[in-house]
């Protein structure tokens, strides 16, 4: 953003405080998430720089969190990562299908009570996530899936869902139905034209609203805490026990590995946007 | 011509507009039916869910259905004195019948929630009960303890007869029904849920302003900078969007802990004395910072993409007409943020008014929030129902904001990322 040369010079210095302004809050968003990083290597069971990292002695950084992560017999990450991986995968699943099918419905002109309906399927994501968990916490109880996989997995498709009607109902509203209806014109039945002609196009929509689902159940711990027993531990609850109890360096070293798993999510989500964008004529 | 209208008919001979009207309500359920499957689904396992919390909030059955006799024999009693011998009898019998089922401690807690002195004087009856005689059960009971002769304590029982109750909203605002039916806040050092929900309100509504002050440079400077350089930074927006928030939370803990990065260089440019380090979590600053820092991209995203559009020609219009660029920057470019800014604060402070996980790991005992409180009820006392009263009094001011949201911004035009 250069400046013209005729710029008054108090406005020049203005320009450069507001360029000084920004620089500051872009490191406030980004720099807490590599302090991470370093001292997950860190030789030392302390969660400050040592004398040694600061001097970058070699001996002062290991892989041992590393190394007690994976292999530690007290740290239940493994059951945890399994645990969180295949509900995120099932919720993501169940999100995406009942979200998408809403989401062709609630795009249809015909729609009727179109807002208050959206309204409601919205609901989970507005309403503050402790009173989500009290109520599927009662829900759950009631229906005996309390401290079961099922009962997680149907809560973070409760959870998910509005992510998927959002997304892909703004990629619908760019959608142009005369395809489909060219389409049923030759003679293909509705599930044919939806599985040939309407997902191909949306599918960008669909897979960055799966992604929110995904991350969503993946990094979901308020509702967990009421439903999961002993057996359903996942990450975040893992996380949670451990930065109550002591902030082991463990800790950050799982912390490193969802940041890894984050930096990957972005990218497929942002490849994904622009994809979607490029395809609805709206790249500018 | 001729001078009446005649219908228009479609192929089959039904008239246009009946069988337009057919196919409309044709398609209008071919598009709910598509919507059906989920929105059956969240209305059983999550509105109902929250109509249950509503029920138990106010739910006050248990009492009413440990003492049926009681109640029967008290509705004619008027309060002024001692009840008569009937109700003592039916209240024995009622009495008798918990102590065969092991129930009297639950009545006790019960009774306990309304008058402190209950829990020892039914221990001190159920031991006694056993050896009473049949017949002038007035005498026995007061006999056991000189609460039992107390007039207060009998009205106490009195007021758990509704099967109704507002008790428990009464307490979430640190009210509560006294003797003689009115209600009346508690004493001034023990009114601590308003103290939570004035906190809850104060954290939500800074947090909302710091969000906003630091979110406008920098969505207005992601919008007007080109292509390349803005999806660059975008990703600084992005990144901690997409990270868990248990992570983020994480590391502010390592930041602002007493030997943490933050006091460190604190200490390093001579602002405090190494000896004299500053608590900067498990307070109330580190849930703003963190919150602060956590709930931003919920600013900006919203911000961006209304700033997005504003074309740059306006402003340039407005300095050309002889507005200096700050008065071109007030009159034009910043009403036109406005959408922008009403759908960010809202969102962040729906977002900060209901959060949890951060405020319990850095908010120490001056930083939590009502959220945790409620927690707190279902967890650790199992008040389940005071949970849900608390629970319902935070939604209902959440639909209000989320009412509002919807008249600005429409709930259709929330954008994600």
């Amino acid at each position: 953003m250069a400046l013209p040369k005729y710029t008054e010079p108090h406005y020049r210095i203005w320009h450069y405080i507001y360029l000084t302004i920004c620089a500051a809050v872009f490191f406030f968003l980004i720099a807490p998430l590599f302090v991470i990083f370093p001292l997950s290597f860190n030789a030392e069971e302390f969660l400050s720089f040592s004398d040694g990292m600061k001097s970058l002695d070699p001996d002062a950084f290991s892989l041992r969190w590393y190394k007690d992560m994976i292999y530690g017999t007290k740290n239940p990450w493994g059951l945890a990562a399994k645990n969180s991986f295949i509900i995120a995968i099932f919720a993501t699943i169940g999100s995406v299908i009942l979200g998408t099918v809403a989401a062709l419905g609630l795009s249809s002109r015909h729609m009727p009570y179109k807002g208050l309906i959206m309204a409601v399927l919205i609901s989970p994501m507005i309403v503050p996530l402790i009173i989500s968990g009290v109520a599927i916490f009662f829900f759950m109880a009631k229906a005996g899936l309390a401290a079961t996989h099922t009962g997680i997995v149907l809560a973070h498709i409760i959870l998910g869902t509005p992510f998927v009607v959002i997304t892909v109902t703004a990629t619908l509203s760019g959608f142009d139905h005369s395809v489909t209806r060219a389409a049923a014109s030759l003679g293909s039945d509705p599930v044919n034209t939806f599985m040939k002609i309407t997902l191909p196009l949306i599918l960008p929509g669909v897979i960055s609203g799966g992604l929110f689902a995904f991350v969503t159940s993946f990094d979901e711990v308020v509702v967990v805490l009421f439903l999961a027993g002993l057996e359903n531990t996942t990450i975040p609850i893992q996380m949670w026990t451990g930065l109550r109890e002591q902030l082991s360096p463990t800790i950050l070293a799982v912390a490193t590995c969802l940041i890894i798993l984050s930096t990957l999510i972005l990218v497929t989500a942002e490849l994904l946007r622009r994809r979607s964008e490029r395809l609805r004529g709206i790249n500018r | 011509m001729s001078s009446e209208i005649k219908q228009i008919l479609t192929t089959d001979g039904i008239p246009l507009e009946v069988s337009l009207k057919k196919a409309e309500r044709k398609n209008k359920i071919k598009a709910f039916l598509l919507v059906a499957p989920l929105l059956l689904f969240l209305i059983i396992t999550y509105v109902f869910p929250i109509g249950d919390m509503l029920f138990r909030s106010i739910d006050d059955k248990m009492v009413t259905q440990m003492l049926p006799k009681t109640f029967k024999a008290m509705e004619t009693w008027d309060g002024q004195e001692l009840p008569e011998e009937e109700v003592f009898a039916a209240f024995h019998e009622d009495f008798i019948k918990l102590v065969e089922d092991k129930r009297e401690g639950k009545l006790s807690t019960q009774l306990n929630y309304t008058k402190n002195g209950f829990k020892s004087i039914i221990k001190k009856l159920r031991r006694k009960s056993k050896s009473f005689e049949e017949g002038n059960y007035k005498e026995q009971i007061m006999a056991v303890h000189k609460r039992w002769a107390d007039v207060e304590y009998w009205r106490a029982i009195k007021r758990r007869a509704p099967e109704f109750t507002s008790q428990k909203y009464l307490k979430g605002m640190d009210m509560y029904v006294n003797e003689e039916g009115k209600i009346v806040s508690v004493e001034e050092d023990r009114r601590i849920h308003r103290v939570l929900w004035l906190r809850t309100l104060e954290i939500a509504f800074f947090v909302t302003v710091f969000c906003f002050l630091m979110a406008y440079p920098i969505a207005h400077l992601l919008a007007t900078l080109p292509m390349k350089y803005s999806n660059l930074l975008m990703i600084c927006v992005l990144l901690p969007f997409w990270t868990s928030l248990l992570v983020r939370t994480a590391s502010w803990m390592i930041l602002l802990q007493q030997q943490g990065i933050v006091n460190d260089f604190f200490v390093g440019i001579g602002l405090v004395a190494d000896d004299n380090r500053p608590e900067m979590m498990y307070n109330k600053t580190g849930s703003y910072v963190a919150m602060t820092q956590i709930l931003l991209p919920f600013m900006v995203l919203p911000l961006y993409s209304v700033m997005k559009t504003i074309s740059p020609s306006l402003m340039r219009a407005g300095k050309s007409l002889g507005g200096t660029p700050f008065v071109a920057f007030w009159k034009v470019y910043f009403p036109l943020t406005i959408p922008g800014i009403g759908a960010g604060c809202l969102l962040v402070f729906i977002l900060a008014i209901g959060y949890y996980i951060t405020p319990a790991l850095v908010g120490g005992a001056s930083g939590t929030l009502i959220s945790n409180q409620i927690a707190f009820h279902m967890k650790s006392t199992l008040d389940w129902s005071f949970a849900s009263a608390m629970g319902l009094m935070l939604l209902s001011g959440v639909l209000v904001i989320y009412w509002l949201y919807n008249k600005i911004v429409g709930i259709d035009n929330i954008k994600l990322g």
